[in-house]
């Protein structure tokens, strides 16, 4: 997603990235990026902890407004489980199982959990 | 620690041509002019959501939708072809956080939310990234007014 970041800065918007993949962001270098060291998909925090998700976005933005040279990427210290690391041996590793690969069977699982999210 | 995500999908997909990442060393820069409380914000995902009532993604597809940003979060799809998280199912602003940027609008932090929101799944070539979507999606945004924007990626 930083291509498109940088596109859109090189036409004249600022902007800020969310990155959860160091590596990556660090390589592809947008303009002004933070880090969230959380598995991929998280962001903006965990789900259903809105308290949590407004304070990474509050430290975001703030990131948005003090970052001041092209390509500087800040770690924000959020940790995902402090007694517990292993997703990080997991996440995107050997064995993880991706779902949600084609239409149909996309169309109805968003439909089942989005309903009960909303129950 | 941080992961090797870079190391990890080559070896995920060992057995196809590796994914030759971009590798910039020096950025874009456009100055922010003004605090982002009087900044008209606008998000971007690549997160692949759409409305039920939009055309769904396509593989290989450099469209993007226009998300209104008063949309209730249950009328989103997602089409991703590469990775999704049941937490995302269970509340989307894990990664596409419409409901706290109205919040945080509503509470002054930010000047405006941009409306619409955009997103589109990403394709595999960097150079239709650039040439094909990226022109579209700078005209949308600079049509809604955007001042600046925040990116989220999957």
């Amino acid at each position: 997603m930083g291509l498109i970041a940088r596109e859109i800065e090189r036409a004249g918007i600022p902007t800020l990235s969310m990155s959860s993949a160091w590596d990556i962001t660090f390589a592809v270098r947008p303009p002004r990026a933070v880090f969230v060291n959380f598995p991929l998909n998280h962001q903006t925090g965990k789900a259903n902890d809105p308290g949590l998700q407004r304070r990474i976005l509050l430290d975001a933005l703030r990131a948005f407004e003090v970052l001041w040279a092209p390509g500087m990427l800040l770690t924000l210290p959020y940790v995902w489980d402090p007694d517990d690391a292993g997703w990080e041996e997991k996440d995107w590793g050997p064995g993880f199982e991706l779902y949600g690969v084609g239409e149909a069977m996309q169309e109805g699982f968003a439909e089942r959990k989005l309903g009960r999210a909303q129950a | 620690m941080p992961i090797s995500y870079i190391a990890r999908t080559r070896e995920r997909y060992a057995g196809h041509l590796p994914y030759k990442w971009a590798v910039n060393t020096e950025a874009p820069w456009t100055p922010l002019l003004k605090p982002i409380k009087e900044c008209r914000l606008a998000l971007v995902s690549s997160g692949g959501f759409y409305l039920k009532t939009q055309p769904p993604f396509q593989d290989d597809d450099t469209s993007y939708r226009t998300i209104p940003v008063g949309t209730p979060l249950k009328e989103l799809r997602i089409h991703h072809h590469g990775y999704r998280d049941a937490d995302v199912d269970l509340d989307p602003n894990c990664v596409f956080p419409l409901d706290r940027l109205r919040e945080l609008e509503a509470a002054g932090a930010l000047g405006a939310l941009v409306d619409p929101a955009l997103s589109y799944v990403m394709v595999y070539s960097a150079r239709r990234e650039r040439e094909e979507r990226a022109p579209k999606m700078v005209a949308e945004l600079k049509a809604a007014g955007a001042e600046a924007a925040l990116l989220v990626p999957v």
